[in-house]
């Protein structure tokens, strides 16, 4: 890491794991969840928060001296939200599809907990470069769990990764199908997503017991 | 009538904002430990659901939507502004918090000191922009929909908040395996709450399909036209036998 000194390298690292967004923070759950019945909806979810925070935050660390502290909730709202409208219409114009299946959770990125929160606790006191790093930082914390979660509920749901049968054709009993397996419907159905994330907050748990919470 | 009942029962128990959609979690979670301050977020949801989701709807349909500016002269008929609307919406709704936080503040302190800082959240509530957005999506035709969306999907987030929070007080007596403590469990539990909503899907589809009288088959339609036929035809013989006598 000659590039970046070790404490801009943990600004990145730590988010993703004992430190993440989702699992630990508990922020920015909400459109994590309704869009991981597919892989590739997930990594669009992913790569647009990654550049809306990344982004983001260096607006608001530049502006950060000169925004009149009560009003700075609505100045960040308009900052994301020009952000957010560029990541739409971007959609719109080269992935119509996707942005149908997305529908209002794009827009749901304005209210993602994850951006006001660093926002608030992060680039309101930190330069740009270190925002900018936070920012990525967290957002692919978040990302590495959208993307687990999508990973999981496309393969045993449907079988396919990002719409490439990897278990097989279930109509035409190949592959895995000829052993008597069958989808897992149960994944596709929006609860499932809420048991998926209850897990890996088991597994991240189990691994680290100093995130444990007191009862 | 029966579209305002319909659309009551669907946002609280088919589309629940939690259940369904998952919007609003952040709170949810957040504020979900005790049951006293769940009820006075899951109103002050209500409330703002209540006044922004038609607020949004006048300017979606008098501002935003393809055409919307028609009113103003025929050479804006052309304009679509909804590209526009993430911005707005947010905007009114930033606006509306801050109002209900200071009628809060006068009116009831108790409130005020027990939401402490998570009323200015709501701001950045996903549920809050959500029930904008799904009623910009939906397309809801009238203003008095557009209230009663509001209104219901608050109270669908409402019971939410309300059951996980009556939930989790009692599961601190229960013995939870450490690593999912607090939040694993909350989690896990609102997965299976969510798999119980899901069982009220059936509630209203039961009617969906279109009387008969109203649509009748395209066999039945032929055999009208041919019987319209046989009377024209039987009036033209008749008429032509008057002539020929």
């Amino acid at each position: 890491m000659a590039l970046l000194s070790k404490k801009d390298a943990n600004l990145i690292l730590d988010p993703l794991a004992d430190n993440n967004p989702i699992t630990i923070q508990v922020l920015g759950i909400c459109s994590a969840l309704a869009i991981t019945a597919e892989l590739k909806a997930s990594i669009v979810m992913a790569i647009s928060v990654i550049f809306v925070l990344g982004v983001g935050n260096v607006v608001i660390s530049l502006m950060r001296n000169i925004i009149p502290s009560k009003i700075r909730i609505i100045v960040q709202l308009i900052v994301v939200a020009t952000l957010v409208i560029i990541v739409d219409q971007v959609l719109k114009a080269f992935a119509y599809e996707l942005s149908k299946t997305l529908s209002v959770f794009v827009g749901l990125i304005i209210t993602n907990c994850i951006i006001m929160g660093r926002f608030e606790a992060f680039a309101l006191g930190n330069g740009p470069w270190k925002s900018f790093l936070d920012g990525i930082g967290n957002a692919l914390g978040y990302g590495v769990i959208l993307i687990i979660v999508g990973f999981f509920r496309e393969l045993f749901g449907t079988g396919t990764l990002l719409g490439y049968p990897v278990f097989g054709d279930p109509i035409a009993k190949t592959g895995l199908y000829a052993t008597g397996y069958e989808n897992n419907g149960f994944m596709i159905i929006p609860p499932a997503a809420l048991i998926v994330v209850g897990i890996i907050i088991w597994v991240q748990r189990s691994r680290n017991k100093a995130l444990i919470e007191e009862a | 009538m029966l579209e305002h009942v319909e659309l009551f029962f669907k946002s609280i128990f088919i589309d629940n904002m939690v259940f369904a959609v998952f919007l609003g979690m952040c709170s949810y979670l957040a504020v979900s430990k005790k049951v006293s301050t769940a009820v006075g977020l899951g109103a002050a949801v209500i409330f703002v659901l209540a006044v922004t989701v038609p607020l949004n709807w006048l300017l979606d349909q008098y501002l935003l939507q393809d055409g919307a500016l028609a009113w103003l002269g025929p050479e804006f008929a052309d304009y679509n502004l909804s590209f526009l609307s993430f911005i707005l919406f947010i905007a009114t709704i930033a606006t509306m918090v801050q109002l209900v936080e200071i009628v809060v503040e006068k009116f009831s302190p108790s409130l005020y000191n027990s939401l402490g800082i998570f009323l200015p959240l709501i701001a950045v509530n996903c549920a809050i922009l959500g029930g904008s957005l799904f009623m910009q999506a939906r397309e809801i035709p009238t203003l008095g929909l557009a209230f009663n969306y509001g209104v219901s999907s608050g109270i669908g987030w409402f019971l939410a908040i309300l059951a996980i929070a009556a939930i989790r007080e009692k599961i601190r007596y229960s013995n939870v395996p450490a690593p999912l403590r607090g939040l694993g469990i909350t989690f896990i539990i609102t997965g299976l709450m969510g798999i119980g909503f899901q069982s009220f899907g059936g509630m209203l589809t039961g009617d969906n399909e279109p009387p008969e009288e109203t649509a009748p088959s395209t066999a039945e339609k032929i055999e009208e036209k041919e019987i319209k036929k046989e009377i024209e035809d039987e009036k033209a013989i008749s008429y032509n036998e008057v002539k020929n006598k």
